[in-house]
């Protein structure tokens, strides 16, 4: 977990002996609930890289599903956000954007494509590359910003550091607890508890989830991103949902607290305002969407450039993005091997859905790691 | 891009760290951190934004929470009741 001479405290979050017994206090957990399946979501792709990273799955007992949600930043930005940094690119504008971002299609096209159309794409790590990029050319620099509030936090400190007027941001930022409640409401949910992402839950603080969990009646136990937060989190959402309680746990206090991080809050909501917006393959979300408020105009790439998406349209939209799933396997009601897509027409290197872009999408790590591997027993014998 | 990865601060000049991950040192900004950073401490950074500075004693105060859960299950009754259940019905234990 720990870099550099804490390397053993690194260690200590990977501990093969530990994980083995909070897997097998998983097991017992689930089989005195006595049902089939315990049904729990997690709602980040952080924790679905570690869990098909570290083999958790096949640790994990088969009468729990874990069921991944719209976790993945990439995958939920809405195809008409992507046409707008793609649009941008080929009007002659530079757009700067995060690397994984790159290959989502939009409607016609990914940026990617615009790139190699002669379209001005950088890709960065940070916001403030970008503005470095703004600070040494003259030509206009948009940063197309995606992710959640995690990632909105740095984008809100970049503006807040007045950026060269050459530099703009086309915000496609989203905001995670509204969509938990859509996920909550869903006819077809089979939810019993959600699994929060830790990074989210540091600036937002964990007391965030309380009303949905008033709300829902719905546990939620925030958790971290090594193999033993992973497993201990589990352990005690199962543990909630045998007692039918509803509550809000915090397993990551290492990095949460309940008010969270209040210096990134208020330069969040300094600079962004919630307001309602498409996930794409979810739903409306009210207050999912993250744009800038009026005070900062003249950053914003939506009021300074006139984006032409209708000559962006008028090519017409591929045939095989109607047929892809993604929008229920982020909702958990399929899994990809549901896709007739997944596998054939949809593989990494040429994707149609966004889930099989980002190394955080559900379809892109089942195809990497194979999902839910059948170890003949093999993995139920580790948990023990 | 939404992945957090902690590191050690080496260095600090005003809103801006230098930070070794795993040998990789990186400049990181200190605009959005909550606390007073120095080297020696451990951040959590995000997209080249430290999030959180870490204490190192909550490393083990997590760790000693784990041990807590499982201390905790291991006396339940009815999960010990489980487990004596899942021997006696052996090859037909159902968590393959």
């Amino acid at each position: 977990m720990i870099a550099g001479d804490s390397g053993v405290a690194e260690l200590k979050f990977r501990d093969p002996s530990r994980g083995r017994a909070l897997a097998g206090t998983l097991a017992r957990l689930v089989d005195d609930i006595g049902r089939d399946p315990v049904s729990v979501m997690h709602v980040c792709g952080s924790h679905e890289q570690a869990i098909a990273r570290f083999g958790l799955r096949a640790s994990l007992p088969p009468k729990l599903n874990v069921i991944m949600g719209p976790g993945c930043p990439v995958c939920i930005t809405d195809v008409p956000e992507v046409d707008e940094g793609i649009a941008l690119a080929r009007q002659g504008v530079c757009v700067a954007t995060y690397g994984d971002m790159l290959k989502v299609r939009g409607s016609v096209m990914s940026l990617a494509d615009a790139h190699a159309e002669g379209g001005k794409v950088e890709v960065v790590y940070s916001i403030a590359q970008a503005i470095e990029l703004a600070r040494k050319i003259s030509d206009p620099v948009v940063f197309f910003a995606t992710g959640f509030e995690t990632t909105a936090v740095a984008t809100a400190a970049a503006i807040l550091q007045k950026p060269p007027r050459n530099f703009f941001v086309l915000s496609a930022h989203k905001y995670i607890p509204p969509v938990m409640e859509i996920v909550a409401e869903m006819p077809d949910t089979r939810v019993e508890g959600f699994l929060a992402a830790g990074h989210a839950a540091t600036i937002t603080g964990w007391g965030v989830f309380e009303p949905f969990v008033a709300r829902h009646g719905t546990p939620v136990v925030v958790a971290g991103f090594e193999p033993l937060d992973i497993l201990a989190g589990l352990v005690r959402l199962v543990e909630l949902v045998r007692e039918e309680r509803a509550a809000v746990e915090n397993m990551f206090p290492r990095c949460v607290t309940k008010q969270g991080n209040v210096r990134a809050q208020e330069q969040l909501w300094k600079v962004f305002r919630p307001i309602g917006g498409r996930w794409r393959g979810i739903a409306h979300v009210p207050n999912g969407n993250l744009r800038l408020r009026d005070e900062w105009a003249h950053i914003d790439a939506r009021r300074q450039f006139d984006i032409d998406l209708h000559r962006l349209w008028d090519q017409a939209p591929p045939p095989l993005v109607q047929e892809c799933v993604c929008g229920d396997i982020m909702a958990g009601i399929k899994s990809p091997t549901d896709c007739t897509l997944f596998g054939r027409e949809c593989v990494p290197d040429s994707p149609v859905g966004a889930c099989m872009v980002s190394s955080e999408g559900t379809c892109k790590i089942w195809h990497q790691y194979g999902g839910h591997p059948d170890l003949g027993g093999y993995g139920a014998a580790c948990a023990r | 891009m939404c992945l957090g990865v902690p590191g050690k601060v080496i260095a600090v000049d005003g809103l801006i760290a230098v930070v070794d991950f795993w040998g990789v040192r990186k400049q990181i900004h200190l605009e959005v951190v909550d606390e007073p950073v120095q080297p020696g401490d451990y951040i959590l950074n995000h997209v080249g934004y430290a999030i959180r500075r870490i204490p190192a004693t909550e490393i083990e105060a997590t760790l000693a929470l784990y041990e807590e859960l499982l201390a905790a299950a291991q006396k339940d009754d009815d999960l010990m009741a489980a487990d004596i259940r899942s021997e006696i019905n052996g090859a037909r234990d159902d968590r393959r």
